[in-house]
């Protein structure tokens, strides 16, 4: 490989990487959101069966 | 279809793009007399450029709207795209940092009006987030956010304008009165990298709206659900 493709490389790869560590942190906040939005039902699932019985 | 679910359409269509653009770019477009083989960082390097610009005007004209129609949901709109294209600015710096090394042996040149001008648009956005996450979420954050997202507008022509003139012609002039200089098929690269990654910008950009909404959404229920 010459001087040149390394730094072709180098920058394609830069490319790759960044839309990656995108994806990656997308991937961190939806599964954030997946948690919080269980937690929710389940606060709402618990209102729901205390007003049933109160 | 409406424009709610048609995201991982656009989302393959732009995968499917982005590669065929690597594959005009480093096999089908002739290599250029002059640069050689670094020439083919060009065929990123400038749509990913551009695609910047379009970001930082689209979150302008976002916040332009917010300020003259009013809306929270443009302040979020307009924040997700100064966002996209402080990704992409940055993607800009580095490849053509990288190109820089590749072609005239340094890194960077301060010299170079289009890479310093570049640079202060790409620091002026990096602040918008410091002044934004410096103010309680509200519409006075919203007002001054916009305000400060339309400040910045005004350096992109200067930034994008000043290739023409500056007087040092370090950095290449590609696209003149005369069209652009070069092939045929240096011209087809070019422009399906640029609808590329104008494509992927766009589906990062639905893609963080619809983080940012759920996330908002989320917390106005479970502040509901607390009361």
């Amino acid at each position: 490989m010459t001087s040149g493709e390394k730094y072709v490389a180098a920058a394609y790869g830069v490319f790759l990487v960044f839309v990656l560590v995108w994806a990656a942190i997308i991937a961190t906040k939806l599964a954030r959101l997946e948690r919080e939005t269980a937690e929710l039902v389940r606060l709402t699932e618990r209102r729901v069966a205390d007003d049933v019985d109160g | 279809m409406s424009s709610r679910n048609n995201l991982p359409i656009l989302a393959f269509a732009a995968a499917g793009l982005l590669g065929l653009a690597v594959l005009l770019a480093l096999l089908v477009a002739p290599e250029d007399a002059n640069q050689g083989v670094s020439q083919r960082i060009f065929y990123f390097h400038v749509p990913i450029a551009l695609t910047a610009y379009l970001c930082f005007g689209l979150g302008a004209w976002k916040a332009l709207r917010l300020l003259w129609v009013g809306g929270d949901r443009r302040d979020l709109e307009s924040y997700t795209w100064i966002h996209q294209g402080t990704i992409f600015g940055a993607l800009t710096l580095i490849t053509g940092s990288i190109w820089a090394r590749a072609s005239w042996g340094v890194w960077w040149s301060w010299s170079s009006n289009q890479l310093v001008l570049f640079l202060v648009l790409f620091l002026f956005y990096c602040a918008y987030f410091m002044l934004r996450f410096s103010i309680e979420p509200g519409p006075r954050r919203e007002r001054i956010s916009a305000v400060y997202a339309l400040f910045g507008v005004a350096l992109i022509p200067v930034s994008f304008l000043a290739i023409r003139l500056a007087s040092d012609f370090i950095h290449p002039t590609v696209f003149t009165r005369e069209g652009p200089q070069m092939t045929g098929e240096m011209f087809a690269a070019f422009c399906c990298s640029w609808a590329a990654i104008t494509l992927l910008a766009y589906v990062m950009y639905r893609t963080e709206l619809a983080g940012k909404r759920t996330d908002l959404n989320l917390r106005a229920l479970r502040e509901a659900l607390a009361r």
